[in-house]
């Protein structure tokens, strides 16, 4: 037998110039310091708090090892993840992380496991949804994992349309219990995470039914596994739904009824209730404040995909620095100190910045609109405790579009740095292929991204109405209402700008986008109210609209935080001029994008289209020396990145070897499959072999 | 340990989804199309190949190396062992049976899946064909042909990937001994993402650079033997293995390899076009190149009629899930079944329509544009063997810009398809998943999408100019030639449509396309003749002309195809096909609108016109959305799919195959024990349960 050892690299360097030195380069020439827009974004308690928890997960002996995550099939990742779940649980009670903390926390662990929805999801329903007498029977003991729960809305023929489920819960005054049940194979609970192997309980949402009559889905704590050994308990039929895209760390599972009993205890009822002895239905107060919740929960998610968008950028914008090909002939580079021409790096290269630059702007972008939100949140929470609900439906209205706007841009965004990673972005190595994979869900899950943007337009069109039949003469306070307004006062402006200079104007830049939703809104109004089209048939110009709406409220936020931007006392005027690029190459850039919508709109004329992709490029340009300096201002660590390609230190090819080596197919030489398959094919041609002088056997 | 039997598969009750069942529906969605189906099928492939397409599906599908059941739950390792049995059975199957290259490709086709022996007669064969001595062809060739050998073909590097010129590897030759030594000077020369190379072959065709009497004459290719015949041990001098998990492809050992002055014999430099002299070194120069750009255009031909089947498979999938799948009541227009309200297909809503029916258009844009290409790469092989090469540099760079705008549109197309999905989308089971993961390269290798843009753009560029100064003659005059030429009679003539029903007028679309190519051309032009603006500041620009030269390239194929084929199909399998042709030029056109406003051919009331056309198709397309899928004719072996099985059948696939996932095989994860046990009894010990073992309560 043959001595089946690892593989293992020659120790050599890459070739010249060196990774580390390209990127140690980069970072000299920049215009700015990157911990100071740092500490400006995060605020120095947040950086403290990461490195800190970045110290625990790091050294932890089995949270700090992700060397595995990249070659385990998904036995061995689940399995892996129950123990990280595990683990991630007893840190959290023993460091005494708050919701935060733990937030940090998997941001920078960055793979799901089977307890994140009892946390996310399970514990939170129970929370807001619960009476206190349930909330000691069910959340007490979840608090410590003594049940496992998950949230069960899905059905397997039943998504989005929530009054579309078919499980039910029937109420029994005479036993004082309900009756779950599945009546149809589509009925089955689906995608429901944590349910297929890890849970006990469930929150399962049941069309209840009591004294003959249906009120709808409902939300029910129910026990489905055993606590003495986690067998499913008789009546239910419980699994995992199999492999996914990603998010194979996670059990996402199925659950059946047949005709299960649970007590009364079960229906959450801190808003409608059923009477005990009686089976009669109380209904809930006004829904109305739950919508403040919701706006909280979308501006997390603007402020997620800022991590996203840098997390992508930050990969391959340092890939992007030390990568060589081509000589640019018109610009060809030299190897510091010698005369010898090398491949340029191909983030010198205007494609490269056009398909790189843009989304660290919209990181950026996402971060000052996050931040807004919170603000609006806020301030909307005081107003509704006064009763004012004014503000209520526009924050609402512009949260739903802009949840569908920044999950879409920050997956096309993840996908787009993989690819101008060129071969290397399809390795796993790479880092970007799961995080895509396990990213992906956003664009459906929490509102389906296409559906979303229908309460947006839906609402802009009523607006625009309220607006219209008000003549203007009133004071116009929510945004929306103000930007109708100001383009009703003169549908027929046209945009002055004479040069591509012109468009460095915040004002000129703004009024464009104002424009082009304003009118866009107006369309869609007169074909609903004057042409009779339907609803359905207008669902294109719809998602549009919302689009619209949403790239104004974001350009808005940004160039309001910069221009003119916090004082030099804040802010460095070196940090403050890059957020400005920042801030005018995200506007023009989306404007690039959507260049159609705003000729349409007649405000934009071709000669100035073409000024604005001028414009574009010029921003490129002056973006390109603080290009790594801006992703580095994230401060993204090496082991949430967990990628050969963007570590840090600019080490790429070292890692990826490094990482190569680790592929269980090379820790022996010769493959199993060797006997059967290949040794009888190749020895068949025995007869062609020659010796050569060491005896090897060669045609 | 449990105390009870654990090894229960998990099983769903036999309940039936909720009406309307998916068969029924599909059903009806096929009783109500408008043409024939089969006729359209035969159309596309021809009788011929139908036959031996379902021969080879029939032997296939009862082959258990061939078997797609435990596809999706399968780890790598299991993966590429099930794939090295599946290249052996193919081997032998295709001796058995006396399959030609043709049926070996449908077979393939079919598998739908690469493998470690997939380069071997994808790229190490034709090498050897091409560029290989008669002596060579005996000594690398025959044996290879029968597997005694088994290659792959080593050109990218662990630093190096578009830029060939860029590679490090070296190929010295020795005078005195008459051998070569490869050698990788650097960690960055290392060969990577070479398929078949981590495990299965012996020998590899390496692109090296040829270093004679101390001249560099840059990379040339060796066939090189890497691994021992005898026991498949990697020779010495060499270290080679797997470069590791990829986002798709995991079926395939992509490989890396690493030179340490290893010597190989002067035979193995491959010499039917450039040759070393023995024993002096002495570089003979190879013939014109031009030859093989013919080839180039024959493999991208290949590649956009690949693009049709990716399109169509995505599209069948989706489509006939959206038939089947129903969510919300659309209240202005409430679906009855069996006299009550139910939900609405989700193919009735428009936004989804326009999500999914423009790619099945692409599909068959793609079938009309490919079938031309292969047209014109015959028609320029007769006219460059008889020394006329006139065809060759239109037909290449139209075939650059084909090859990275079908690519994308197809990579485009599968994910919009997976997530028109919705949610299921999302499961493996709906077939789109992996199925991304695996084409999804396609956009990268073979000249990566962006740089290939530039080699179309540039041949516009030259075209123009050569327009611009009357320096074309009449006879020299081709389809490119033909509209730069057009637009300069009149650059400032606008479209003559006054309302959306005039762009139903093929040629008022088509002439949109022209002008605004050729306007783009110019502009391109000027900026770099006139503004001496650098190439490098253009190149945003220069993918986008060369977007709008393929587009037209792809609509101008189109219809000039259903005007060829208008004896060979019924009057209504051509209003389909003519639907089809003018949804796809319509849809791109709004796509790309923004070229087609600043060109100002269009103004923005005919933009709005456009906008209305293509809701207006797409409601005519509707009914016969399902029938333009089957047309298609991909078997349910193909697709591999829970969501687009022919009979609709769904939900019922979903849970048969939820019961295969290993997971399901015992009651209690294996996890259980250690990770959840001693939380969940802890409240045992609070005191919190009521009731004992199974029947232990809050």
């Amino acid at each position: 037998m043959i001595d089946n050892e690892r593989v293992r690299f020659p120790k050599l360097k890459p070739a010249e110039p060196q990774g580390t030195h390209l990127l140690a380069v980069e970072r000299q020439n920049a215009s700015f310091k990157p911990e100071e827009l740092s500490v400006y974004m995060h605020g120095q308690q947040y950086l403290d708090a990461r490195e800190s928890i970045l110290d625990v997960l790091q050294n932890d002996p089995i949270l700090g090892d992700k060397s595995q995550r990249y070659y385990q099939a998904r036995d061995q990742r689940f399995d892996r993840a129950m123990l990280n779940a595990k683990r991630f649980a007893e840190l959290i009670r023993e460091h005494k992380w708050n919701a935060d903390d733990v937030l940090i926390a998997d941001m920078l662990i960055d793979e799901p496991n089977q307890f994140r929805l009892h946390r996310s999801m399970f514990m939170p329903t129970i929370a807001n949804q619960g009476t206190e007498e349930q909330k000691e029977f069910f959340l007490r003991p979840a608090e410590k994992y003594q049940i496992i729960g998950c949230y069960a809305q899905t059905e397997l023929g039943h998504g989005s349309n929530v009054q579309g489920l078919e499980t039910t819960a029937t109420y029994d005054p005479s036993t004082q219990s309900f009756i779950l049940h599945s009546p149809t194979l589509t009925a089955a609970k689906w995608w429901i995470g944590g349910l297929g192997k890890a849970a006990t309980h469930a929150c399962v949402m049941a069309r209840l039914i009591t004294q003959g009559k249906d009120h709808g889905p409902h939300p029910f704590i129910v026990q489905i596994r055993s606590l003495e050994d986690h067998r499913p308990r008789n009546g239910v039929t419980v699994g995992d739904i199999g492999p996914k895209f990603g998010f194979n760390t996670v059990d996402n599972g199925f659950v059946m009824f047949d005709n299960y009993k649970i007590p009364h205890i079960s229906m959450l009822a801190k808003y409608s209730q059923v009477v005990k002895a009686t089976g009669e239905y109380v209904k809930p107060p006004n829904a109305k404040l739950s919508y403040g919740t919701m706006v909280f929960v979308r501006a997390n998610i603007v402020m997620e995909s800022r991590y996203v968008l840098a997390r992508a950028a930050t990969v391959a914008v340092r890939y992007a620095a030390v990568r060589s090909q081509f000589v640019d002939a018109a610009n060809p580079k030299k190897l510091e100190g010698t005369s010898r021409t090398v491949e340029t790096p191909v983030i010198d290269y205007n494609m490269v910045q056009y398909r790189l630059f843009p989304v660290i702007a919209q990181a950026y972008a996402c971060f000052f609109t996050g931040k807004e939100m919170y603000r609006m949140y806020n301030e909307n929470q005081d107003r509704m405790a006064q009763g004012d609900f004014s503000f209520l439906a526009d924050l609402h209205a512009t949260s739903s579009g802009l949840k569908s706007l920044t999950t879409t841009i920050s997956l096309a965004a993840i996908e787009q740095c993989r690819r101008a990673c060129g071969g290397h972005g399809y390795s796993m190595f790479s880092g970007l292929g799961n995080f895509y994979q396990d990213y992906l869900p956003k664009v459906t899950w929490e509102g389906d991204n296409y559906i979303l943007t229908q309460q947006t337009a839906r609402y802009l069109g009523k607006t625009f109405r309220s607006v219209a039949a008000s003549k203007g003469d009133e004071q116009r306070t929510t945004f929306s209402e103000r930007y109708i307004q100001d383009y009703m006062s003169n549908p027929g402006a046209r945009c002055p700008a004479q040069s591509a200079a012109d468009f460095l104007n915040p004002e000129i830049i703004l009024s464009a986008y104002r424009f082009r939703a304003a009118q866009m809104i107006e369309t869609f109004v007169r074909k609903t109210d004057q042409e009779n089209r339907t609803f359905n048939s207008m669902l294109v110009l719809v998602y549009q609209i919302s689009r619209a709406h949403c790239q104004l409220f974001i350009v808005s936020n940004f160039l309001a935080a910069v221009f003119p931007g916090p004082t030099q006392k804040e802010l460095p005027k070196e940090v403050l001029s890059v957020l400005r690029t920042m801030a005018l190459l995200y506007a023009l850039y989306t404007m690039e994008e959507e260049l159609a919508d705003f000729l349409c709109s007649q405000y934009i004329s071709s000669e100035q289209a073409t000024m604005i992709k001028e414009q574009v490029v010029q921003l490129l340009g002056k973006v390109r020396p603080d290009a790594v300096a801006l992703v580095d201002a994230f401060g993204l660590p090496d082991y949430q990145l967990n990628s050969a390609l963007g570590n840090s230190k600019g080490e790429v090819y070292e890692q990826m070897t490094a990482m190569a080596e680790m592929e269980p197919l090379n820790h022996r030489a010769v493959h199993e499959s060797y006997e059967e398959i290949i040794k009888p094919f190749v020895h068949a041609g025995k007869h062609l072999w020659k010796r050569d002088s060491k005896g090897i056997a060669r045609l | 340990m449990a105390t009870f039997n654990n090894n229960v598969p998990t099983k769903f009750p036999k309940l039936d989804p909720k009406g309307p069942a998916g068969d029924i529906v599909l059903a009806a969605e096929r009783a109500k199309a408008t043409f024939n189906t089969q006729e359209l099928t035969k159309f596309m492939y021809g009788e011929e190949w139908l036959d031996r397409f379902s021969r080879v599906l029939e032997v296939i599908e009862n082959e258990p190396a061939f078997d797609k059941s435990n596809r999706y739950y399968q780890g790598r390792n299991e993966r590429v062992a099930d794939a090295f049995k599946k290249d052996k059975r193919m081997v032998e199957l295709a001796r058995e049976k006396k399959w030609t290259d043709v049926d070996s490709q449908i077979a393939n086709f079919l598998y739908d899946q690469s493998s470690p022996f997939s380069l071997h007669s994808g790229m190490f064969l034709p090498t050897l064909k091409n560029q290989t001595t008669d002596e060579q062809k005996k000594l690398f060739l025959e044996p290879a042909v029968k597997h005694q050998i088994i290659g792959c073909y080593a050109q990218t590097e662990l630093g190096h990937g578009s830029n060939v010129q860029g590679l490090e590897t070296t190929a010295t030759y020795i005078n005195e001994t008459n051998e070569f030594e490869i050698h990788s000077p650097t960690l960055t020369s290392s060969k990577w993402w070479i398929g078949g190379l981590g495990k299965a072959a012996n020998h590899a065709i390496v692109m090296a650079r040829l270093i004679l009497n101390g001249k560099d004459f840059g990379p040339h290719p060796f066939c090189v033997q890497i691994r021992s015949l005898e026991d498949h041990r990697p020779l010495e001098g060499i270290t080679v293995g797997d470069i590791g998990p990829k986002f798709g492809f995991n079926t395939v050992d992509n490989g890396f390899i690493m030179f340490d002055h290893y010597r190989i014999p002067h035979v193995s430099f491959l010499a039917r076009y450039a040759q070393v002299k023995q024993g002096t070194g002495e570089y003979v120069r190879p013939p014109n190149a031009k030859l093989s750009y013919g080839t180039m255009v024959f493999v991208r031909a290949n590649i956009v009629m690949g693009v049709r089947f990716a399109l169509a498979k995505a599209a069948t999938i989706a489509i006939r899930y959206s038939a089947v799948r129903n969510q919300f009541v659309d209240a202005a227009n409430p679906r009855k079944w069996e006299n009550k309200v139910v939900e609405t297909a989700v193919l009735d809503y428009t936004m989804q329509q326009y999500r999914m029916l423009p790619i099945i258009a692409q599909a068959y844009a793609c079938f009309f544009t490919g079938r031309e290409m292969l047209r014109l790469y015959n028609e320029n092989q007769t006219n460059m063997n008889a020394g006329n090469f006139t065809l060759l540099a239109d037909l290449h760079a139209s075939s650059s810009g084909l090859k990275s705008l079908c690519t994308t549109m197809a990579v485009q197309g599968i994910e919009d398809c997976r997530r028109a999905c919705g949610g299921h989308g999302y499961s493996m089971f709906s077939g789109l998943g992996s199925f991304y993961q695996d084409y999804l390269p396609n956009v990268t290798w073979e000249g990566d999408n962006y740089v290939l843009t530039q080699q179309t753009a540039r041949y516009l560029g030259k075209q123009f100019r050569s327009v611009a100064a009357n320096k074309t003659k009449e006879s020299d005059m081709n389809f490119t030639s033909g509209y730069l030429y057009e637009y300069l009679q009149n650059p400032n003539s606008k479209c003559p449509a006054v309302e959306a029903a005039d762009f139903m007028n093929p040629e008022v679309l088509l002439n949109a396309f022209r002008f605004r190519a050729a306007s783009m051309t110019q502009k391109l032009v000027h900026q770099l003749d006139d503004q001496g603006k650098s190439w490098n500041s253009m190149t945003v620009e220069i993918a986008r002309v060369s977007k709008a030269h393929t587009q037209l390239v792809l609509l101008s194929n189109f219809i000039s195809g259903l005007q060829a084929a208008r004896s060979e199909v019924s009057s209504s399998t051509m209003q389909a096909l003519r639907n089809m042709a003018l949804l796809f030029g319509s849809h791109t056109l709004e796509q790309e609108l923004a070229d087609f406003l600043v060109s100002q051919y269009l103004s923005p009331d005919q933009a709005g016109m456009v906008k209305d056309l293509t809701l207006d198709l797409l409601s005519k397309v509707r009914p016969d959305a399902v029938a333009l899928v089957d047309a298609f004719a991909l078997p349910d072996y193909y697709l591999h799919s829970a969501l687009g099985r022919y009979d609709g059948k769904v939900y019922e696939s979903m849970t048969e195959m939820a019961e295969q996932e290993p997971l399901n095989h015992k009651l209690v994860t294996d996890s259980y024990e250690e990770c959840i046990k001693p939380l969940v009894h802890a409240g045992k010990a609070e005191g919190r349960w009521k009731g004992e073992g199974m029947q232990a309560k809050l």
